[in-house]
């Protein structure tokens, strides 16, 4: 009951900040704009965080690949953005975006058809991934291919990803991917309305996720994964389809991912290969671990506070960031099993 | 009749330097006229063949070649150019060069340098007349080739010839250089017979039977050094992975860190390297040197790593992963802290350096070839470690089965944590190799890691023998689709290959049988 008041407060500052932003600057209750959309990250960081929670904690599969879904999101809005660039690029092209201006590209490649469209960009941030999620999931629970296994598989596949998009023949900006984006839906990026909307776009698809996620793991299936996680085999001489339950809840936690990709890249304001490297997949698998996994709740709590640790850190001691992210990876696998969520409901009983 | 032939034979072997030394000094005193007669004499001289006008045109070239006043030559210290002995230089004055005399003197010296006494020099000589070619060099190069010692230098002089006759009139002979030109397959004498094919009407036939020829051979050795890279790249996944076919095989442990491992032997390679620097007669040894050093560096770190992190976690394979990933990345920002985050280089000893020309022109680098027989080498001495010692024989009682291995009496705490140094061992004897073709820099494991997992998941967990067949197979398509697909794609395609691979054998190539297939 504590933790949904806690939680509650919490949203409830959340959605105070952009209205804080603006009140005039000397007022003691103003919050800056680097607040603003540092926090606005981090609720993208959040949803994905809560994304890997529903697949580790509950289902047990633990994926090291999850920041290629949330990239592919990315990439997905990224392309409407750099459609909407439209003339006013450096190359001054009435369709095609400067890099392939710049590469000697004719016309447009077939799949960047649509995305002029916001709705049918949305629709692709979430099928892509989702897409992608159902064929790697499909081939690897149906050949049984669990723990470590799949993580492993799911970091070569990041991997993968992350190669091939630095190629600049695959017609996504190659080595520097797509920024200097103008506008979205009529708002000029980079101006307080625009990143307040989307800061409580972001906010609403993270209580949208919660919801969610906690519906699925309340509801049968959830238990399902749940006992598919501590017995696999156990369920399946049961009679159930531990493939199909895995592949649903894989599929949904990529789908969540890219949309929450598809938030991220407006706020940021640039999309490149580096968020498909191993290591940033990795990095939001620790925000659950450090968080309390299986929660949902502590998902949020480990991307928040490991993404505040971090933002501090490497403005006071750059140096120090790696020692103590690694030393998180440490210290809570031996100490913290449960994480941060762990030692609240301990002190609780 | 034997002797008198042997006898005649010397008589002319004695008399031909005699008349050789009566030529040479006889073009000597043009170098002290006029600019004409300059060139004249420099023309003579290189079409003498005598190795003693090699270092007075080398001193012309270079404007230390002096004339006296009653027209004697001195070389640079005063030697006298016709006698060689010392001489009085007082009042002399440098031998001036126009461009006629420059030009004259580069043609000169480069056929003066087919009878230079050094076997490298001759070959360089060969090489610019191959590139260079005219009838004139025909008759010089014949004589060469007759007086050349050296096999690899008379090839090349023999190349140089076919391509001088190429040019020259003669028909017969011409044949003769297609023929050989064609034998040599190499793309140089492509080109070569391509340009006279035009200017030769009569003998396209032979022309184009010698280029088939070429292309041919030029496709073997493609195919051969594609093969050899393949190879070589396969020993180095093979080095990288067979410590994790020991801790992740073995002992089912996911060590995420182990390309940091590689990444601490490398770096011992170039403590040692700098170690070794001031000491003269140590410093070509410096290299076998790390190989011990690097294994206890890398085992001590594994060892430490098992018994005070990994022990408690035993059974969380997913735990252990996460855990090792952040010790990684402790390792590599400590030692970024440590040694800074640019580049270290470690020089190849000489005895590695360079190119090894296999029969058939089939280039090789020798560092590359080295990496080879090191993986191989190491391979054994794993299979051996685990085959034949105490050690290997306990290893293989606890992964069998613990509980009855540590009724029989043995340590089974201790086994671990051995066989965890040993594969971490392993990995650092891969950071010496690497350490030989790619940058020192403390992100060095992580380009390796995921292809080693790769590698280990192909061939199957917990067989050796897997992991070689893995390693090779994996370095030879990766090289092999290489030139079709660019170096990044051909990574992408075989990752994809990989995944579609596990689908029909899930558990690798090489699948543990029996008893413990099921755990």
């Amino acid at each position: 009951m504590t933790l949904r008041l806690v939680l509650v407060g919490a949203v409830l500052v959340l959605a105070m900040l952009p209205a804080l932003n603006r009140l005039p600057a000397d007022s003691a209750l103003h919050v800056s704009d680097f607040i603003v959309s540092v926090t606005g990250k981090w609720i993208t960081y959040a949803i994905l965080a809560l994304a890997i929670d529903l697949a580790w904690g509950y289902a047990g599969i633990l994926s090291l690949g999850h920041g290629a879904f949330f990239a592919l999101g990315g990439y997905a809005i990224g392309m409407h953005l750099m459609r909407l660039i439209g003339p006013r690029g450096v190359y001054g092209h009435p369709v095609l975006p400067d890099f392939m201006v710049f590469l000697g590209y004719q016309e447009l490649p077939w799949y960047w058809l649509g995305f002029d469209h916001f709705p049918f960009a949305i629709l692709m941030a979430v099928v892509v991934p989702g897409l992608l999620a159902g064929v790697v999931g499909y081939l690897a629970f149906r050949s049984r291919i669990t723990g470590v296994y799949l993580s492993i598989i799911t970091q070569a596949l990041t991997y993968a990803l992350m190669l091939a998009f630095f190629r600049n023949d695959m017609g996504f900006g190659g080595n520097n991917g797509f920024t200097d984006f103008k506008e979205l839906l009529g708002m000029p990026l980079n101006t307080p309305t625009a990143r307040s909307a989307l800061f409580y776009a972001s906010l609403l698809l993270l209580l949208g996720a919660l919801w969610l996620c906690s519906w699925v793991a309340r509801s049968k299936l959830g238990r399902v994964l749940v006992a598919i996680r501590d017995a696999e085999s156990r369920v399946r001489f049961l009679g159930y389809d531990v493939t199909q339950h895995k592949l649903f809840v894989f599929v949904l936690s990529a789908m969540i991912a890219g949309l929450a990709g598809a938030l991220y890249v407006p706020q940021v304001g640039i999309i490149n290969p580096g968020e498909f490297s191993p290591g940033n997949s990795i990095e939001a698998v620790i925000w659950v671990a450090v968080g309390g996994r299986g929660t949902l709740v502590g998902a949020l709590l480990g991307a928040f506070s490991v993404n505040a640790l971090k933002t501090w850190l490497t403005t006071v001691a750059p140096d120090l960031w790696l020692f103590a992210l690694g030393g998180l990876f440490v210290a809570v696998t031996l100490f913290l099993p449960r994480g941060l969520i762990g030692l609240f409901s301990k002190a609780q009983k | 009749m034997k002797n008198l032939s042997l006898a005649l034979g010397l008589l002319l072997w004695l008399a031909l330097p005699a008349r050789a030394q009566d030529a040479f000094t006889a073009a000597l005193p043009g170098l002290a006229g006029g600019f004409g007669d300059i060139a004249a004499s420099v023309e003579q001289l290189g079409a003498l063949g005598d190795p003693r006008g090699l270092p007075v045109l080398r001193a012309l070239q270079a404007g230390q070649l002096q004339k006296t006043a009653d027209g004697r030559l001195l070389l640079p210290g005063n030697t006298d150019a016709a006698t060689g002995q010392p001489a009085d230089g007082a009042g002399a004055e440098a031998v001036r060069l126009n461009n006629r005399v420059r030009q004259a003197l580069r043609g000169a010296l480069g056929r003066l340098q087919l009878v230079s006494p050094d076997a490298a020099e001759r070959g360089a000589a060969a090489e610019a007349i191959f590139r260079s070619r005219s009838a004139e060099d025909v008759p010089i190069l014949q004589a060469a080739i007759a007086r050349e010692p050296d096999a690899g230098v008379k090839a090349r002089m023999v190349l140089a010839l076919a391509a001088a006759q190429l040019v020259a009139p003669n028909e017969e002979a011409k044949r003769d250089a297609i023929a050989r030109l064609g034998a040599a397959g190499t793309v140089e004498a492509r080109a070569l017979l391509i340009e006279a094919r035009a200017a030769n009407p009569s003998l396209v036939t032979a022309i184009d039977v010698s280029i088939a020829s070429i292309e041919r051979s030029l496709s073997i050795r493609r195919a051969a050094e594609t093969l050899f890279q393949g190879l070589s790249l396969g020993s180095v996944l093979l080095l990288a992975a067979l410590g994790l076919a020991v801790t992740f095989g073995v002992m089912g442990v996911i060590n995420m860190a182990h390309g940091e491992f590689v990444m601490l032997g490398a770096y011992a390679t170039f403590v040692v390297q700098e170690a070794c620097r001031g000491i003269p007669w140590l410093a070509p040894w410096s290299l076998p040197l790390s190989v011990p050093a690097a294994f206890l560096v890398a085992a001590a770190a594994g060892a430490v790593l098992e018994r005070g992190l990994i022990r408690h976690l035993y059974g969380r394979p997913l735990e252990t992963l996460l855990m090792t990933f952040g010790v990684g990345m402790i390792l590599q920002q400590g030692v970024r802290t440590i040694f800074g985050a640019q580049n270290r280089e470690v020089t190849s000893p000489a005895w590695m350096q360079g190119t090894l020309m296999l029969p058939g022109g089939i280039a090789v680098t020798q560092n590359r070839l080295w990496i080879i027989v090191f993986g191989i080498a190491v391979l054994l001495l794993v299979i051996a470690a685990i085959r034949f010692t105490r050690f290997g024989l306990e290893m293989r009682a606890v992964v069998q089965n613990r509980r009855i291995a540590a009724t029989m009496g043995i340590r089974t705490g201790r086994v671990d944590a051995l066989t965890f140094a040993f594969g971490s061992g392993i990995a650092g004897m891969a950071g010496v190799a690497l350490s030989q073709i790619d940058n020192v820099s403390p992100n060095l494991g992580t380009g390796y890691i995921i292809d080693s997992f790769m590698v280990v998941v192909f061939g199957g967990v917990g067989s050796l023998a897997g992991t070689l067949v893995g390693a090779l197979t994996l370095g030879v398509v990766n090289k092999v689709l290489e030139p079709y697909a660019g170096a990044v794609l051909a990574k992408v395609f075989v990752l994809v290959a990989i995944m579609l691979f596990i689908q029909r054998r899930p558990r690798g190539l090489f699948a543990l049988k029996g008893r413990a297939a099921e755990s």
